[in-house]
């Protein structure tokens, strides 16, 4: 067992750190800064710039080939560069679901040619990927998914509505999920498009969240034709491979989301130093400390948990179903720290941005109404414990 | 960077699991429960020749010279056989109080000794006011002529009377910060004025007892360490300490998380096994989760303190802290997914559960480690 860093990794560290105090932008704001996970629509212009910035510097893909704008670089070196992004408050990734999901599954399951056309543009962000999982009878379920596509010479005819698909407004392709057989039982006649959002037939409206923002959408799929080249680890694979997209996800969500934890478990510490109960900081109040002091430690829990991760991929093992496990502590701290953060302001809570007593301009209240997708999007917490219990610990299935 | 054992270390937990399953069973530890020696001679001789009891000392005193991230390795199996006797209070604080700050010669004597089976050292720690701070150090050491007298109470005292010699702490000056004047003696079980008055506990696998001092008196090369700066050390030692019970914790509570699971995909009710229902299913993922968090929590602690990390002491607080409510609510989930058979007698279950209580108040609960964590992190 070492934690330690060889000095090639120590140099890195030294290296991302003073890129970042070089080159961290000005107009990055607090404001801005609390979307601690998803991205806010405001900041998507500013965002998309930072990603190349941060590319055409290798801070992007660093697990990725070279052959496809990566660095050939191993887990640890990407969580040493997340841990110093985190350090630095530094803005979040535009393209997640593309560098979290997409390059990964491309990369795992594509043609040379759907390798060379679209992994390095997703790191760069030139194109951004959207997700199309979900439809409005499927969600959990997600093997239940209608969405049909039908063979037509050298093309799918798609038809179909998928829903809560976040970016999907910007998106220039989705990772898309449609039943090419639907006689086979329902895991086995699925095929994984890769989709061009700009083709006739596909439709994008805006879906307002319970926030007041439009960061997810329906998507309606009306006779969308579809070349057979853009089909993704063959027909009627399609679970298979999506299955391994979650599971990238979860993984990715186990680097990126913990020092973004990190970064709102700061300022909420921050919040507490300043806000005053009965004429003290609530720092000083005994049962505040236990409840930050809990947080802080369940952060670093799930920095440590996804350590034991990255080392078994390290030697050689694939990521699997423990990572459902990383995605639950994630949920649960974060949701925590927002709760916290209201129980801090207390009546101040209830005030948001336009407000000269909001508390922050009220950047707390839209993090801690956005936090409650966390236990649902990316798979519910329950399909979560569904998985550990079946997968992990070998449960007869419900 | 790798954050996983070693092959070795994987070689010694399969020979401690195997061992454990065959000398540390059910009915034996029951057998240990009811009497109060809590360990056999037989069975201790056993750790020793394994190399056990040395497993994290210095080889120049009979040990292994292994670090405590090989020792968290064979205390997860310890706390999987819900082991007792006095394995933990010998090797883990006594003996390692004389090996952090004793002389050379009592090192030579008693480290020696603890390793090869020949001697246990209990450490009189806390006392009734039950503080886990340096201003709860109240038991007196009056110096005069060269020798010094103790005066008190110890509570809390696990195995004193199986010790052959205890590690007092007590306090030798008065100041106005709590951690300076105390000081730590060896004193020899059978000191006169010495009294050990074995107590009841929930927990009959780990024997506690109360310790008297009325006017005991021992020499100035008692002290372990150096006279009023005795608080330093004594820390260390149970920093270092707190590893092994929280690792100890973490296998219990990976027992239990295991029978429950074995029991919940034969347990048929309703015409399925209860693990099919998700009201099991989840709770038994919950367990995994809290867990898995509290293993690396714990293992982040034992290389920290194999480092000398200076986040050590923040490390071993947030383990504890985080283990002692994990294993807790495990056992508890335990007894309840069981069901009745849980709440029997007959059923082990009982032990993890009774454990996990003694262990969550031993060298501080998750109340008393968070406000550390909160002091730590300078909150």
């Amino acid at each position: 067992m070492d934690l330690s860093l060889t000095s090639e990794q120590e140099a890195l560290r030294a290296e991302v750190r003073a890129w970042l105090q070089a080159n961290m932008p000005r107009e990055w704001t607090r404001r801005v800064m609390a979307s601690s996970d998803v991205p806010r629509p405001e900041a998507y212009d500013f965002l998309r710039t930072w990603q190349r910035q941060m590319y055409e510097a290798g801070w992007i893909g660093l697990t990725w080939p070279r052959e496809y704008g990566g660095r050939g670089l191993s887990f640890v070196e990407e969580l040493v560069v997340h841990q110093e992004i985190a350090l630095a408050k530094a803005p979040p990734i535009l393209n997640i679901l593309g560098v979290g999901m997409a390059g990964p599954t491309i990369i795992a399951y594509g043609t040379d040619e759907q390798k060379r056309r679209y992994v390095s543009k997703i790191l760069s962000c030139e194109e951004i990927w959207c997700q199309g999982y979900s439809e409005p009878n499927s969600g959990s379920d997600l093997a239940s998914l209608q969405t049909r596509a039908v063979k037509d010479g050298e093309y799918w005819v798609i038809n179909g509505q998928k829903v809560w698909t976040s970016l999907a407004h910007v998106a220039d392709f989705m990772m898309l999920l449609a039943r090419t057989d639907p006689n086979a039982p329902k895991h086995k006649g699925i095929t994984y498009f890769l989709l061009d959002m700009r083709l006739p037939g596909v439709t994008v409206k805006p879906l307002r969240q319970l926030t007041g923002d439009a960061e997810f959408n329906e998507v309606f799929l009306d006779n969308v034709r579809v070349h057979g080249s853009q089909v993704l680890g063959g027909v009627d694979n399609g679970w298979a491979v999506g299955l391994t997209t979650l599971m990238y996800e979860r993984l990715a969500l186990g680097f990126g989301l913990q020092v973004r934890l990190r970064i709102t478990l700061d300022g909420l510490v921050e919040l507490a130093r300043k806000m005053e109960k009965n004429g003290r900081a609530l720092t000083h109040d005994p049962v505040m400390r236990q409840k930050l002091a809990q947080l802080w430690i369940d952060t670093e829990a799930l920095k440590y948990t996804g350590a034991r991760g990255i080392t078994k991929l390290l030697r050689g093992q694939m990521p699997g179903p423990e990572a459902s496990a990383g995605k639950m502590i994630w949920v649960d701290t974060h949701q925590r720290i927002q709760e916290l953060a209201m129980e801090i302001e207390g009546p101040y809570a209830q005030l948001t941005p336009g407000s000269d007593w909001a508390v922050d301009g009220g950047m707390w209240q839209y993090t801690f109404l956005r936090s409650r997708a966390n236990s649902i999007e990316g798979g519910t917490t329950e399909i979560q414990k569904n998985i550990i219990g079946e997968r992990v610990l070998g449960l007869p299935k419900d | 960077m790798n954050f996983g054992f070693s092959e070795e270390q994987e070689l010694l937990r399969a020979t401690a699991r195997k061992f454990f399953e065959n000398e540390c069973t059910s009915t034996f530890v029951r057998d240990r429960m009811a009497e109060p020696a809590g360990v056999t001679d037989d069975f201790w001789t056993k750790l020793a020749e394994q190399g056990w009891l040395g497993l994290v000392y210095p080889e120049e005193y009979g040990g292994t010279g292994l670090g405590f991230v090989d020792l968290t390795v064979l205390m997860e199996e310890m706390g999987r056989a819900s082991m007792p006797g006095p394995f933990f209070s010998t090797v883990l604080l006594g003996g390692l109080a004389v090996l952090e700050a004793g002389s050379a010669a009592q090192k030579k004597e008693w480290v020696a000794k603890v390793a090869a089976g020949q001697a246990k050292i209990a450490l009189a720690w806390t006392e009734p006011n039950a503080r886990w701070d340096a201003a709860g150090v109240t038991v007196t050491a009056r110096e005069a002529g060269g020798a010094f007298t103790l005066s008190g109470t110890k509570l809390f005292v696990l195995d004193a009377h199986l010790a052959d010699a205890i590690v007092v702490v007590a306090r030798t000056r008065e100041s106005a910060r709590p951690e300076e004047g105390i000081t730590m003696f060896l004193v020899p079980r059978n000191a006169s004025g010495l009294d050990v008055k074995l107590l009841p506990t929930m927990d009959q696998t780990r024997k506690q007892c109360e310790v008297t001092c009325k006017d005991v008196r021992v020499p100035a090369d008692a002290i372990v360490g150096s006279k009023d700066s005795g608080w330093a050390p004594l820390q260390r030692v149970i920093d270092r300490a707190t590893v092994g019970l929280a690792a100890e914790m973490c296998g219990g509570a990976q027992r239990v998380l295991d029978m429950t699971t074995e029991y919940a995909k034969i347990r048929v009710a309703f015409g399925r096994p209860i693990g099919a229902y998700q009201g099991v299913k989840h709770r038994a993922a919950d367990m995994l989760v809290e867990v898995e968090n509290a293993k690396s929590l714990t293992y982040y602690a034992a290389w920290a303190v194999d480092e000398n990390s200076p986040e050590a002491p923040l490390a071993v607080s947030m383990a504890k802290a985080y283990v002692s409510d994990a294993f807790r609510r495990i056992a508890g989930a335990g007894i309840q997914l069981h069901g009745g058979i849980g709440f029997t007698w007959e059923h082990d279950l009982h032990l993890y559960f009774k454990r996990a209580k003694n262990s969550e108040f031993t060298f501080g609960d998750a109340t008393y480690h968070r406000e550390r964590v909160a002091q730590l992190i300078q909150l």
